[in-house]
């Protein structure tokens, strides 16, 4: 077979395919999204033997995985850093329920922010649930993890955690492929109650869960993505977790001359980590995101020795990804002579496309409501129109997380803010904010909700909004007034009319809505260039 | 064989295109390849680029260490001025001079162009008008692929395979139009605005 060059998420879901995976669901998000496009596009979806659906929310993604290992199916859910905050309940509360079917859940975290809101470590996830974890340091580890992560859940009945980062995600490397193994058949869990999380019931599971943690201990220790490699400098061992590893490797020249641990899964692999710590006075602990395992070392106090140094002693940046560059420092390695940086570049942030919709939604509210503060507040969202807080349009007040817009407006609302406005997209609308909108409704709150609606999750790609061209009749049927929930086409040629209708809506003491609704103008051009027009066509 | 390459553009010019297919070049001829790319936010208009190396031995990391890169080859002459500390002391900058203006405080043209000159290995392609000449102006990322192949050390029959292969899926004309736009950057001149770059031949 030969080696193929594949990003670290296709090559982990090319893993999946090969381990027998099943059904595989997914809330798109950068940097995950290619995990569940490249088992949407595979033969094995296509063929039927795979089921694989984008899903409204990371918390729904993950129940549904839940419930194919239920019955018996490897199962997977794949999500961004912060959609396991969305996912966190299924997520800690699975690990006492246990898999049945092997239960892999993809996170792909995002270290330096390139495209989120903060740079949260899922490995700290794993303090909460108890819960093993695989960090593959390269692609092909990505490509063998999801056979080895199935093997671990099915034999101690736990879901797996495989945690990827943005560089190991997006990164293209050559690999080799396998052998394929067969799909499980349906089997129903032949001990049933342990998904019966009644208190009585959960307590025994959650004990068992804590006993087991000395097997999930063993395990790393055992297994093969743990690797303790002897060199002759012992001045200083290394600890380098995920990619970290051939960072040190790289800056290395290839051969490490110190004492290596390389750490790929979790628990901390007690035995090995012993075994480095006696040889070396001095430990480095290079870890993409979090001092995660720095920090289970240092203690409280700081131990005296072996001393343990990394992000939180200095020795390397406290926040953002990783370097070759920052791992050569921290080593003593002499920089390397390079050309001298050019003063000229000046910041090229993203913007939003011409011809965007969202550019005329940001046009129409900003004349609206004026300069802020007493122009009121725009609570805004999770997309591409978040890009309105920048110039030209500086539009939009606030991007917390996923639904937030609406909660928040309403909360202001209450607290004596007027006009308080919501601006999320359509997808964003039915990930997180429906259960908001209906506080508002049952609330009566003084809010205008205006979901930008291109009809696309545009950020991540283009994927299918979940509740395309559905969106009036779901407002309708939470509660709000039909006669405030408003329809407008977000285009430069209607933006008078618009100004209208966001000013009666604003001027309306209760919950509206109102969808400007335009395809994005991406997904649009993709479509058009696909299916060359016979006629007519979309005019937009 | 050991090559460290930044590829520097803008959103929406075809950036990962380039890169996927310099890898597949690589890849196809036994070559280990790392390749590391942005996706996301990043791409709406903002700065793109990817770290690309390749080798005979094992690669293990996927991003190229400062001072180490032998090439910058970039879509836009501002981002290719981005990238200049990971660029080894004889290592090469090639560049397309159509600057993408799409900031308010974009800087002077000529003083843009001017820092490249001053490279010592330079190579400067009005990307814009090669194409437009050789009628495939949409392909401006694959002339510049052909401006930078003599920095590649890749066979250009390889490169030619691998823009079969990325554009596969695209169809006859697609692929014909990429490959035409490769050999025009091969065989681009320099612009005649340009003061005297080194070029290796």
């Amino acid at each position: 077979m030969p080696a193929r060059l594949l990003l670290g998420n296709e090559a982990l879901a090319q893993g999946a395919l090969d381990a027998g995976l099943s059904a595989a669901y997914a809330y798109p998000g950068t940097p995950s999204t290619e995990i569940t496009e490249y088992v949407l596009n595979s033969p094995d979806v296509a063929d039927g033997g795979v089921v694989s659906h984008w899903t409204a929310n990371e918390k729904t993604a993950l129940e549904a995985a839940l419930g194919a290992s239920y019955v018996g199916r490897r199962a997977m859910a794949s999500l961004k850093h912060v959609g396991l905050n969305v996912a966190a309940d299924p997520f800690v509360n699975s690990a006492i329920a246990g898999a049945n079917g092997g239960l892999i859940i993809n996170v792909a975290d995002d270290p330096s922010m390139h495209s989120s809101q903060n740079e949260q470590d899922s490995r700290v996830y794993l303090d909460l649930a108890l819960m093993p974890c695989i960090e593959p340091a390269d692609q092909q580890e990505a490509y063998e993890a999801p056979a080895h992560a199935f093997d671990l859940s099915e034999r101690r009945r736990v879901p797996v955690l495989i945690r990827l980062t943005t560089r190991l995600s997006h990164s293209r490397g050559t690999i080799t492929l396998g052998e394929k193994l067969p799909r499980n058949p349906f089997s129903l869990p032949d001990d049933p109650k342990r998904y019966v999380l009644l208190p009585a019931l959960a307590r025994q599971s959650y004990a068992r869960l804590v006993e087991r943690q000395a097997d999930f201990v063993r395990e790393s220790e055992e297994s093969r993505f743990n690797r303790y490699t002897d060199g002759p400098d012992r001045s200083v061992g290394i600890i380098a977790c995920g990619i970290a590893h051939g960072y040190v490797l790289d800056v290395a020249g290839g051969t490490c001359p110190h004492p290596l641990l390389k750490i790929g899964q979790y628990p901390i692999p007690k035995a090995l980590l012993e075994k480095i710590m006696q040889t070396c006075d001095r430990i480095l602990v290079f870890e993409e995101g979090f001092p995660y395992v720095e920090a289970k070392l240092r203690g409280l106090p700081a131990r005296s020795s072996p001393i343990v140094h990394g992000r939180l002693t200095g020795h390397l940046p406290r926040t953002g990804e990783l370097t070759p560059q920052a791992v050569a420092d921290a080593l003593g390695i002499n920089r390397l002579p390079a050309a001298e940086p050019s003063p000229i570049p000046v910041a090229r942030p993203p913007a939003l496309c011409p011809g965007c919709p969202h550019a005329s939604t940001c046009n129409a509210l900003s004349e609206v409501l004026g300069s802020r503060p007493k122009g009121g507040v725009v609570f805004s969202d999770i997309g591409c129109y978040t890009l309105g807080a920048l110039p030209p349009y500086e539009a939009i007040d606030t991007c917390v997380e996923m639904g937030a817009s609406i909660t928040m407006a309403k909360g202001a609302a209450a607290a004596g803010l007027h006009p308080a406005i919501a601006l999320i997209g359509d997808s964003t609308f039915t990930h997180s904010g429906l259960t908001g909108l209906l506080d508002c409704v049952n609330e009566n709150a003084d809010v205008t909700v205006v979901i930008a609606d291109n009809l696309t999750i545009a950020m991540t790609g283009g994927q299918p909004s979940s509740a395309e061209n559905r969106l009036a009749a779901i407002c309708a049927g939470l509660g709000v007034d039909c006669n405030h929930i408003r329809v407008i086409e977000p285009h430069p040629r209607n933006h008078a009319d618009n100004v209208t209708v966001f000013a009666e809506e604003v001027a309306y003491p209760g919950p509206s809505v109102i969808i400007a609704q335009r395809e994005c103008i991406q997904t649009a051009g993709r479509r058009a260039r696909r299916k060359p027009r016979q006629g007519g066509g979309d005019a937009r | 064989m050991n090559r460290n390459i930044i590829l520097a553009g803008v959103g929406g010019q075809g950036l990962l295109a380039l890169a996927a297919v310099i890898g597949e070049a690589a890849r196809a001829l036994g070559l280990n390849v790392r390749q590391a790319e942005v996706h996301g936010m990043a791409q709406r208009g903002g700065v793109v680029q990817s770290h690309l190396r390749y080798a005979e031995r094992s690669l293990h990391s996927n991003l190229v260490r400062v001072g180490t890169a032998d090439l910058v080859l970039a879509l836009e002459p501002m981002e290719a001025l981005r990238y200049l500390s990971y660029l080894s002391p004889t290592g090469a900058v090639v560049s397309n001079t159509v600057p993408l203006v799409n900031v308010p405080d974009y800087p002077e043209e000529k003083d843009v162009l001017g820092e490249i000159e001053k490279l010592e290995i330079n190579r400067l392609v009005d990307a814009g008008a090669v194409g437009k000449e050789g009628g495939a102006l949409q392909a401006g990322n694959m002339v510049m692929l052909g401006a930078g192949a003599p920095f590649l050390e890749l066979p250009h029959e390889a490169l030619i395979a691998g823009i079969e292969t990325v554009f596969s899926g695209k169809g006859a004309s697609i692929i014909e139009t990429n490959v035409r736009a490769f050999r025009l950057g091969l065989a681009a001149p320099r612009p005649t605005s340009t003061s005297q770059a080194s070029f290796p031949p």
